[in-house]
């Protein structure tokens, strides 16, 4: 409640959980998944499962993009840093994200050339002031940033930069709610959708998960109220017996998305028959590559990446804890050998992971509770 | 890695999709490739990510954004990537 009460509205706030305690029925338990990496952090930094009956669970879904990657990607990437008259360049995020040899900060420490941008355009720009260098950005995100790394490469393609290319680990979301939905030790009883993501692909992707499996999906913004609003809309459908996807996000989600950004995906992209996601398994046509039109900007062609396949680090359950089948303190390696310092699974590394965001405030909540 | 940064156009180029940008007092460029042509003019207000304008919004909704990132204590993080976009910045 703590974090709640520091919000302006906190008046408005307890009126919804009232509500959401209303129109729950207590002799049913609910599972609802929140999709996006974002809603995690925020569910965990506000304190919301305080304020919500016992019987709603929140299980944290897979959008949270370092925590999807497979290791066997990281190294892969990795192995682009290895070679001689490389610079690899990647988002703050990925710079912590353990490979089998290291982290890539660890491996820079080591020698490695491998720099933080915070846009793929800085690393093109990097790409034009060294020439004698080839430039490889390390791609990852979901459909809020793929347009991003799409119009940098029609960027570099209309500049004519030879030495620029793009490991590519673009994901998309709504196959990875349909592998959720398909796989049978999981049971989700309803959706809060991604916000940004859908800011980019608009609402209709998520029309079947209604229509074909029953299932509330309700697009949500990021704020304490948004998220407890679409909790709210998601047990109204519920319990009218109901399935339809709604939009809470109005203010930033256009129903159809944003056209030109799909224009640029479509132009530069094609999904992948399938890539593997971190505890999930392969996923058919869930991420996206270059199209064979731009594969002189597509890393994986031109150094031939070895393709790795690694497993979890041993004790490490970061699958089960993606799944939802774990809550992150359940895992054998929680706060003891796993931690934000030291971070053995990716799930630790990011603030959108369901692990880190459980370490900083769940666990700090209940230390000053106790 | 989502984070969406509001800021407020100061001016556009005249060649390149690109805008220049306040966010929080500090200016850079970013890139509006993926706005529709002439969807946005300075003063207007837009969300950035990674560099590029993701929507045009209002100015309430860039104030309801902001606080949104006050209060995950990531407008920390928002100023500091907005600093670091050197894409389109004189060569130092």
């Amino acid at each position: 409640m703590k974090y709640v009460d520091e919000f302006r509205d906190a008046g408005i706030i307890s009126g919804v959980a009232r509500e959401i305690v209303r129109a729950a029925d207590p002799s049913r338990l609910y599972r609802i998944m929140e999709v996006c990496g974002g809603h995690t952090h925020a569910i965990y930094r506000h304190g919301l499962r305080d304020v919500l009956p016992a019987n709603i669970e929140l299980v944290h879904g897979p959008g949270c993009p370092v925590c999807v990657l497979p290791t066997g990607r990281v190294d892969d990437g990795l192995a682009i840093a290895a070679r001689e008259n490389v610079i690899l360049t990647c988002f703050g995020d990925m710079m912590r994200v353990p490979g089998t040899k290291g982290t890539p900060l660890e491996l820079k420490a080591r020698g490695a050339d491998i720099r933080m941008v915070y846009s793929p355009l800085d690393a093109l720009r990097i790409a034009a002031s060294n020439p004698e260098k080839h430039v490889c950005f390390f791609a990852i995100g979901f459909e809020t940033t793929a347009p991003s790394t799409a119009l940098t490469i029609l960027r570099a393609q209309e500049l004519g930069v030879t030495n620029f290319s793009v490991f590519c680990n673009h994901v998309t979301i709504v196959p990875a709610m349909r592998a959720i939905l398909d796989s049978p030790d999981m049971r989700i009883d309803g959706f809060v959708g991604p916000g940004h993501v859908s800011s980019i692909t608009g609402c209709r992707p998520y029309e079947f998960i209604a229509r074909d499996y029953g299932k509330p999906v309700v697009v949500s913004g990021f704020e304490p109220l948004d998220i407890l609003e679409s909790i709210l809309l998601i047990l109204r459908q519920l319990d009218a017996g109901e399935a339809s996807v709604e939009n809470q996000y109005k203010r930033i989600v256009p129903w159809e998305g944003n056209p030109p950004a799909l224009m640029a995906l479509a132009r530069v992209f094609e999904l992948r028959p399938y890539f593997e996601w971190r505890g999930l398994g392969f996923i058919s046509q869930s991420a996206l590559g270059l199209k064979p039109d731009f594969a002189g900007f597509d890393a994986e062609k031109l150094f031939n990446v070895p393709g790795v396949r690694v497993t979890d680090p041993r004790g490490a359950q970061c699958g089960e804890v993606l799944k939802g089948v774990l809550k992150p303190p359940q895992c054998k390696l929680f706060g003891t050998e796993c931690n934000p310092e030291h971070p053995v699974g990716a799930l630790m590394v990011s603030s959108e992971g369901a692990c880190a965001a459980y370490y900083r405030y769940a666990m700090h909540a209940s230390a000053v509770e106790a | 890695m989502c984070l969406a940064i509001p800021g407020q156009i100061v001016e556009i180029a005249q060649k390149e999709p690109l805008a220049r940008v306040n966010v929080g007092g500090v200016t850079r460029n970013v890139n509006i490739g993926l706005l529709d042509d002439g969807a946005v003019a300075p003063g207007d207000w837009i969300l950035i990510h990674v560099g590029f304008a993701l929507s045009k919004i209002d100015e309430g909704q860039a104030h309801d954004q902001l606080r949104m990132l006050r209060a995950m204590g990531e407008d920390g993080l928002a100023i500091e990537e907005v600093r670091g976009y050197s894409f389109a910045e004189p060569s130092r």
